[in-house]
């Protein structure tokens, strides 16, 4: 179907995209403050072209959810306040060292591998389309990411409890990421969006055995319950305001 | 009625060249989708090759000039994302361009694309040859990456497989 039964639905579908437009984006932003910073030249290519392409991907999702709410993606980006955002936590958690950068690239590619490839079977046509473009791009990124999990668990000492102690860091987020908005159920059963639960307890099957692969063990401690998309810590504040800042010193400017 | 016809309108498209790439044309590298002229409007799709693709607003912005200036009538030109792009729609024509240009392209995948990022070389652009490396699988715009050639010695840009 190319168009959305009724408002609320069109509501529920639109929520659910600006959740992932701001994960791509907040994530961009993280990757990109390695550019001209990365340990080796390779890398600093690699990771500005990962953020440049979740830069793309997020704009895909801006675009989709105008489509269906007239929302600008400019004004989204860069006119909303912190608390407005609906990005996961895992992904404004600041760089960190290059272990913990890898680790989260590592984690949010295999999720979004499983979750784009279920995408792709919604029934509204906009999304499925949109998920089997980003979905062939995003093999670059996993590949890379899965390399570099492999190198740095299995590689030194150093680097091994690096990586231990970036997935220490992050692994109380992990779960957010397969929380569903207020009545997403709805879009599941009528086959628009995945069943994030049942993607959630996939990934992670996945990631358990690639990481011990790696010679890593996730903690075994998460958080009690997910905190919602509207709850931030307090770094997702200065990320917003130093990527705004430009945008807001001229409001009407054109680019 | 429109006194401009949808030949018109591709041959004028032929002229727009990718800002990076320059020697090949929008057409060409299958950025342009489908072209429709009727009495009221004139519609084209347009598709990016990457999504993050930095020439993807000059190109559209170009397109919309370019109707323009030929008079075309409610001028309308939209981004599509399905069929998502591939390097398999270059053909042998553009390929022997962008190769002259210093670019490399992948042989066609005809769909697996697993494959050809794993195997994850092209033919050398300057002397031809197949033993060469990938030294990096990202590169200078998203659509690159770079490789290196054994024979020659010489490093080359080409087209990731997509």
């Amino acid at each position: 179907m190319t168009s959305l039964p009724d408002e609320q639905t069109t509501q529920l579908v639109a929520g659910r995209l600006l959740e992932m437009a701001d994960d791509e984006l907040i994530l961009s932003h993280r990757n990109s403050e390695w550019t001209g910073h990365a340990p080796i030249l390779e890398e600093d290519i690699a990771f500005a072209n990962i953020a440049q392409d979740e830069m793309g991907h997020a704009l895909i999702w801006y675009e989709l959810l105008r489509s269906l709410t007239g929302r600008d993606p400019d004004r989204l980006v860069f006119f909303r306040e912190p608390c407005e955002y609906r990005n996961l936590q895992m992904v404004e958690l600041p760089k960190g060292d290059w272990a913990f950068t890898v680790l989260r690239q590592y984690l949010f590619d295999t999720w979004e591998a499983g979750h784009l490839e279920a995408l792709e079977q919604s029934r509204f046509t906009p999304v499925a389309e949109a998920a089997q473009k980003i979905g062939k791009e995003e093999r670059y990124h996993l590949r890379h990411t899965a390399a570099w999990l492999c190198r740095l668990g299995r590689g030194t000492e150093e680097s091994n409890s690096r990586m231990q102690a970036a997935l220490d860091q992050l692994w109380p987020f992990h779960s957010q990421i397969w929380a569903a908005p207020p009545d997403y159920e709805r879009l599941v059963t009528e086959s628009l969006m995945p069943d994030l639960a049942r993607l959630g307890s996939l990934w992670e099957d996945r990631v358990r055995t690639e990481l011990s692969e790696a010679g890593l063990t996730p903690p075994g401690f998460g958080q009690p319950s997910a905190p919602l998309r509207d709850e931030h810590t307090e770094h997702l504040q200065p990320l917003i305001e130093e990527m705004q800042q430009v945008a807001r010193l001229e409001t009407e400017a054109g680019w | 009625m429109s006194e401009i016809t949808e030949n018109e309108v591709w041959e004028a498209l032929g002229s727009i060249t990718d800002p990076e790439i320059p020697v090949i044309s929008i057409v060409e590298l299958g950025v342009v989708r489908t072209v429709r002229v009727d009495a009221e409007r004139t519609v084209v799709e347009i598709t990016p090759t990457f999504s993050a693709c930095p020439a993807y607003q000059a190109m559209a912005g170009s397109v919309e000039r370019k109707l323009r200036e030929m008079g075309a009538t409610g001028v309308e030109v939209r981004t599509v994302l399905h069929p998502p792009w591939s390097t398999d729609w270059l053909s042998d024509e553009a390929r022997e361009k962008l190769r002259r240009f210093g670019l490399a392209v992948p042989d066609r995948h005809q769909g697996n694309l697993e494959g050809a990022i794993e195997a994850g070389q092209a033919a050398c652009p300057y002397c031809g040859s197949s033993n060469t490396r990938q030294t990096n699988p990202f590169g200078c715009t998203p659509c690159r990456a770079m490789g290196f050639c054994q024979d020659c010695r010489q490093p080359f840009e080409q087209l990731k497989p997509l």
